[in-house]
């Protein structure tokens, strides 16, 4: 074997010696992120992204934390299952990153949550309300509230403020944030007295709904709960219209996009949703990071994702404040040891569960808009 | 009540389907082949009705009828030349390749034109709002049965491009001629038929059926995005082939039977969520007791 040909495999060698290290130490600290920032719910990816991008750049503007400035790294699962494994993995086996925020979406959270329990690298979820998100393991949080507690919230408001006896339920039958919460509401409407009329299913990406609406139409239920997301719950609106329906529809927090309006335009006024806050609350934390909001993203109104995004980022900071270590069980035990953390989106601490005890509220698609209607206390 | 009201959705639907089948079973007739990019042309013409109509509406009015049928022929008209570009560059030099290399050619450029739309910088993959075309009134006859103008307007059309395809193919020379090929193509070039150009007056004509299923299709769910085609595509694939591929009359039997199956499931409690699945199995139970299709005849092939 000619000499010279041994130079290739030796420069290979080296070359992915190099390129698969990990870049770890630095002068800074790297945190990672994954979010739909592009597909079906890139309203969801882009809002908690500026949210969490806002906090880091306030951070740093702070001088950083332990000394060193914070890299926020983050990658887009494009909506699509499978992509979050990548994501992650490659944020942390290539990234080193300290800690993971994302996502949204309960699929998706559960998707990445068993790798990064396996790594022992803690992930704080902004909005991922199934259960089974934080029961993954010790090092899974999030910032928000549980659909234990929003499907009961759903149900007094059935029962309450719409005063429907008998409701129906449409279910997205892919998306693992649909079938739990439709799961929780049903448990808590039928124990408190209330009728589940007909019960149909979609899959998420569908395009027509007109058979699953002429049914609920016939079955002529008092109310109509729609637990998807806002691409499909805008098209289901039209449709529901479209075949002169005038049954009040309500959902979750998977409505909160601003594709809801601009796709289902009067198709989606009058009704309501539950999420986690409202730009239009008062409280002095809300108002201060709607101020800096705008003035980051061109006078743009944030959104729940956005507020939760951003208070993601901080108890995260605040973890690494407090255990003065990005070392990943002390940080770990940090997080889960957050107490009366006043984040934009209200005062909270992470429970037992590692869930936030939060409060909900309702919101009206009126004129257009999202406005803020009442606030439910856990 | 409730029957008629789900027969009129799935007439709706399964128009659009007839529409989109026609595409394929055309394509096949004269080329024997699966087109797949079909459903990707599909899309293309839902965005190109979603991008011409703001400057159709500053000529014609808000939501005219004008308006409406100009945008129909312009997304029609560009998707035909794409679809006779994608022969021409594709397909074309493959001719007398075997059939599975075009195929492959085929769902390469399925994914082509996917993925380069997706990309933030060309289309985008979020959903995005397709304007209204024309106002929408639903009609209540009766008591309970509502048929929204948009359905009206989707079995109007269809039927309009049905008597227009049955007349091009059955009654004019360029018809005579895409039936020639389809027999036997090397027997029509002999007989100086010119079958490039027939193939591709062929591919013309799907290609703009598939856009206006297109527009149609985002009429009646405005929320588009870049894999708009695939789901719609592919139950119309299953609809030309339940019908018999290569038979026109059969493409269109098929489209519908499939809209109205999925509409009738979609609103049976427990078996909405298995409407695919069992449009898929009444297709395998067809394909296995009279594999050519409801229309299609068994062709016998001398060896």
């Amino acid at each position: 074997m000619k000499s010279r040909y041994l130079i290739l495999p030796a420069v290979a060698a080296l070359a992915s010696a190099l390129v698969g290290c990990k870049s770890g130490g630095g002068d800074t600290i790297k945190v990672g992120e994954f979010a739909s920032l592009t597909g079906k719910e890139a309203n969801f990816g882009n809002s908690s992204h500026e949210g969490t991008l806002l906090a880091i750049e306030e951070l740093n503007a702070k001088g950083g934390l332990l000394g060193k400035k914070l890299e926020l790294l983050t990658e887009d699962d494009q909506t699509k299952a499978g992509e979050p494994r990548n994501a992650v993995n490659k944020l942390i086996s290539k990234d080193g990153v300290v800690a993971i925020l994302g996502e949204v979406a309960s699929s998706r959270s559960l998707e990445a949550a068993p790798i990064c329990q396996k790594s022992k690298i803690p992930m704080i979820s902004p909005s991922s309300t199934n259960p089974a998100v934080t029961q993954v393991g010790d090092y899974i949080f999030r910032v928000c509230f549980t659909d234990t507690f929003q499907g009961a919230a759903l149900a007094n408001f059935a029962s309450g403020t719409l005063n429907a006896k008998n409701v129906a339920i449409l279910t997205d039958v892919k998306s693992d944030y649909s079938k739990g919460l439709a799961k929780s509401f049903k448990e808590k409407y039928s124990s408190s007295g209330g009728k589940i009329g007909i019960e149909l299913d979609f899959n998420s990406g569908d395009k027509d709904f007109k058979g699953q609406l002429t049914s609920i139409k016939s079955a002529a239920p008092d109310a109509i709960f729609l637990p998807g997301y806002y691409s499909e719950v805008a098209l289901i609106c039209i449709q529901a219209k479209q075949l002169g329906m005038s049954i009040p529809i309500f959902g979750g927090d998977g409505w909160e996009g601003e594709s809801l309006i601009t796709i289902g335009k009067d198709a989606v006024e009058g009704t309501y949703f539950s999420t986690h806050c409202s730009s239009e609350q008062g409280t002095p934390e809300m108002l201060a990071f709607v101020e800096s909001y705008k003035k980051r993203f061109n006078g743009k109104t944030p959104d729940a994702m956005a507020v939760l995004g951003y208070d993601s980022a901080m108890v995260l900071a605040d973890g690494i404040k407090r255990a003065g270590t990005t070392e990943s069980a002390a940080l770990r035990s940090a997080i889960a040891s957050t107490k009366d953390f006043a984040g934009a989106g209200g005062t909270f601490s992470l429970n037992a569960n590692r869930d936030a005890d939060k409060s909900l509220v309702f919101i009206q698609v009126k004129d257009g808009k999202f406005r803020y209607k009442t606030t439910v206390k856990p | 009540m409730d029957f008629l009201q789900q027969t009129i959705n799935g007439l709706g639907l399964g128009a659009i389907y007839a529409l989109i089948a026609l595409g394929y079973t055309m394509v096949y007739g004269v080329l024997r082949f699966i087109n797949f990019a079909h459903s990707d042309v599909l899309m293309l013409g839902a965005f190109t009705a979603f991008y011409i109509a703001p400057k159709i509406e500053k000529m014609f009015g808000n939501q005219s009828v004008l308006g409406c049928i100009m945008v129909f022929v312009i997304a029609a008209a560009l998707c035909a030349c794409i679809g006779m570009t994608i022969e021409r560059l594709a397909y074309r030099p493959l001719r007398n390749r075997p059939k599975l290399t075009v195929l492959i050619t085929a769902i390469g450029v399925s994914l082509l034109i996917e993925y380069t739309a997706q990309n933030e910088k060309v289309i985008g993959a979020s959903p995005q709002p397709f304007p209204q075309l024309l106002p929408e009134h639903a009609f209540q006859i009766g008591q309970k049965l509502i048929i929204s103008s948009n359905d009206i307007l989707t079995v109007a059309v269809t039927i309009v491009l049905l008597v227009a395809m049955w007349f091009i193919v059955q009654k004019t020379r360029v018809g005579t001629a895409m039936r020639a090929v389809s027999y036997n193509q090397q027997a029509a070039l002999l007989m100086g038929v010119p079958v490039n150009r027939i193939i591709s007056f062929t591919f013309g004509l799907g290609s703009a059926l598939a856009a206006i299923a297109g527009i149609l299709y985002s009429i009646r769910a405005p929320g588009i995005e870049p894999l708009m085609g695939v789901q719609p595509g592919l139950r119309a694939f299953v609809a030309a082939v339940l019908g018999g591929i290569g038979n026109l009359p059969g493409a269109v039997l098929g489209g519908v039977l499939l809209g109205l199956l999925e509409t009738f499931a979609g609103g049976i409690p427990g078996l909405s969520n298995y409407r695919d699945a069992i449009a898929f199995a009444i297709l395998i139970l067809i394909l296995l007791f009279k594999p050519a299709g409801l229309l299609g005849r068994s062709t016998v092939e001398k060896v």
